[in-house]
């Protein structure tokens, strides 16, 4: 499933890929949720890849993150993952009605029809036309004797014709790296709450730790504990989330895994010093609790704050 | 590692099919292989074959795996869309291609370390799916991309430069048989005759039409003891039929004995007229075709020919019964059920 991911990003094919993450290996613990699989499919597939994730934080998001991924993987002409656990896949939730636009229509990208290939001089499977870093293609079957292309994951050049050329693999790898910078600005951007009072706190989160955070800070709150906080909703990382990160002494990172995968994820794309971040790891296969969230926060926050009184 | 254009340039005199191609327009680029390589002569066939059924070059898509077999679908068929895939994963590919456009054609070119190996699972659920596909295995019997390996298909015995063979083979057709393909053949590289009608044959068959073919390789197992060579095939190559494919379009004339000649009508109305070369082999009768494969490997033997065809095969498509529009061109119009429908989802959660 690796090569395949890879084999997709090289080659450049619209994918939509639901991870409902949980524990596990073996059978037992794959029956309880976690967030744990963010790094694996931010990197997934031999190379260098870098993929779009989508962190829905329920139900109702899940289901319009489901038809924005479509969108989003014809858009790109790349896999998309939208990163569900086993705790929004599986359990029971009150949630918003579910909601359709009837005016939305399907973004099938840029594909070449048969009139557009008549009138173009040169297509290139490969080519950045238009300076975004998406390539157009064609479907298999279009037109008779234009735009038909054998290709592979890497070793061609931007007509899709075979090259070992380091320089060739070299623009193409580059090309990519620009398409991932397009793909910050469609990609679903963070949602920010700002807190009651002035803090130098902040908290990430997302995913299904969303209801167990809103009930946290409002416990948080009654003990006069105020942070800002930032639910991130997808990779790669808009502007907005080191912009976030920058303005906080120190920021909280609530993640149901043991290895702060999300942590790890903002520190290599994101260029932040790890020390800025304080990690709230729940990762015992049940969903994160706000008794969890508020405890882990309010202990850090109540003993920073007697520091700097005794101070 | 070089990379030449072929010239367009043809003869004029050069014979046109009944779409105005000729021949070389359904070549592709020049060939990497080795000079002498049976794969080589596969690809040919497959061009004379597709030249000769007057097919549209952009209405056949070429899917192929990892490997020496799988680079061959960029020499074959250059207004074809093609994809080189993941190493053994060939099938999922072609059945995803197939399920968005089942308009078109799909070939997949693999070989015995591509399918036989990595690949054995996705070999046995496209066959056993029924996908329509011209299924074909280009058989040497080492992995000779990496200096010839011996790979599941090799002969127990077989010798390579180094070493001998211990494990047992894995024989596609049988296997094939087995998982319910609906057409199964199994020719020789360097049999041209045998092997251009064979492909007729499946490329118009409606359902999984697999062609194992024994394609000598030239650097690595083409030794006097080798099972997967020029030599020993030709010398031990027990064809049950010989087969002529006709058009729904052409005069059909009988020009065998009689007695010999097994006519079988396909779905779209092409005649397959087997000559029959063992008069009690019966090409409707998977029990009796495993039977006869395995009797004739235990005599050293390579069966080839048209081992087994359905003459009204069923395919992925028909088992799905999904529209006749190819799914890709669907749009919300016809898949998106709108918010009214929605509005009855949430209320069967309240």
């Amino acid at each position: 499933m690796q090569e395949f991911f890879g084999l997709a990003y090289f080659a450049e094919i619209p994918a939509v890929i639901f991870d409902i993450q949980r524990g596990g290996p073996s059978t037992g613990m794959p029956t309880r949720t976690q967030q744990s699989d963010i790094l694996l499919c931010a990197y997934a597939s031999h190379g260098d890849t870098k993929h779009v994730l989508l962190f829905p934080k329920g139900p109702h998001e899940a289901f319009q993150f489901s038809a924005q991924s479509f969108d989003l993987a014809e858009r790109l002409q790349t896999p998309v993952f939208v990163m569900l656990d086993l705790d929004i896949g599986m359990n029971d939730w009150l949630c918003e009605p579910l909601t359709w636009d009837d005016q939305h229509t399907y973004d099938r990208g840029k594909i070449m029809t048969a009139e557009a290939l008549e009138a173009s001089t040169t297509f290139g499977r490969y080519l950045d036309v238009d300076g975004d870093a998406i390539p157009f293609r064609t479907l298999p079957g279009t037109h008779p004797s234009k735009g038909a292309y054998f290709t592979r994951g890497t070793s061609r050049d931007r007509y899709a014709k075979y090259s070992e050329e380091g320089a060739v693999y070299v623009d193409n790898m580059q090309r990519l790296l620009r398409k991932f910078e397009t793909a910050k600005t469609l990609v679903p951007g963070p949602v920010r709450r700002a807190a009651q009072k002035p803090t130098s706190w902040g908290a990430i989160y997302y995913g299904s730790s969303t209801p167990a955070m809103d009930e946290a800070l409002a416990a948080l709150e009654a003990q006069d504990l105020h942070l800002d906080t930032l639910r991130v909703r997808a990779f790669p990382f808009s502007e907005e989330v080191s912009a976030f990160i920058h303005e906080h002494e120190q920021v909280f990172l609530v993640e149901q895994n043991r290895d702060a995968q999300l942590k790890t994820l903002l520190v290599n794309e994101c260029g932040i010093d790890p020390a800025r971040f304080i990690s709230v790891l729940h990762y015992d296969g049940t969903p994160i609790t706000a008794r969890f969230i508020t405890g882990a926060i309010a202990e850090r926050m109540t003993l920073a704050t007697r520091k700097q009184a005794a101070e | 590692m070089t990379y030449i254009t072929k010239p367009k340039l043809h003869h004029p005199s050069l014979v046109a099919n009944k779409l105005g191609f000729t021949r070389r327009d359904y070549e592709g680029s020049v060939s990497t292989l080795c000079a002498g390589c049976g794969h080589d002569s596969i690809s040919a066939a497959l061009i004379q074959a597709c030249f000769e059924l007057d097919i549209e070059p952009h209405r056949v898509a070429k899917l192929s795996g990892i490997g020496c077999s799988s680079k061959t679908p960029d020499y074959l068929l250059g207004n074809s869309h093609g994809f080189n895939s993941v190493h053994g994963r060939m099938p999922s590919v072609l059945t995803g291609a197939n399920l968005a456009n089942r308009d078109l054609i799909y070939f997949g070119i693999s070989g015995d370390g591509d399918s036989a190996s990595i690949g054995l699972g996705q070999f046995a659920h496209c066959i056993r799916r029924g996908v329509d596909m011209v299924y074909i295995c280009e058989n040497n019997g080492v992995y000779g991309l990496t200096k010839g390996q011996f790979s599941a298909t090799a002969d127990k015995g077989s010798k390579s430069k180094t070493a001998v063979n211990s494990d047992s083979p894995i024989d596609l057709v049988g296997l094939a048989l087995i998982l319910g393909a609906s057409f199964v053949a199994r020719s020789f590289s360097g049999d041209k005759k045998q092997l251009v009608p064979l492909l007729k044959a499946a490329i118009t068959h409606k359902g999984a039409a697999f062609i194992d073919v024994v394609s000598p390789c030239v650097q690595f197992n083409n030794n006097p003891q080798s099972t997967k060579s020029y030599d020993f095939v030709r010398e031990h190559n027990d064809a049950v039929n010989r087969l002529d494919f006709i058009t729904p379009r052409a005069q059909i004339h009988v020009d065998y004995e009689p007695g010999t000649v097994e006519t079988v009508v396909q779905h779209d109305g092409s005649v397959l007229k087997l000559a029959k070369l063992h008069t009690d082999y019966n090409p409707h009768d998977r029990g009796q075709a495993m039977g006869w494969l395995q009797q004739r490997h235990e005599a050293g033997e390579v069966v080839t020919g048209l081992l087994y065809i359905d003459a009204e095969p069923e395919d992925l498509h028909a088992h799905l019964n999904t529209v006749d529009a190819p799914l890709n061109r669907l749009d919300e119009k016809d898949l998106c059920p709108g918010s009214v429908a929605l509005a009855e989802v949430n209320e069967s959660y309240r």
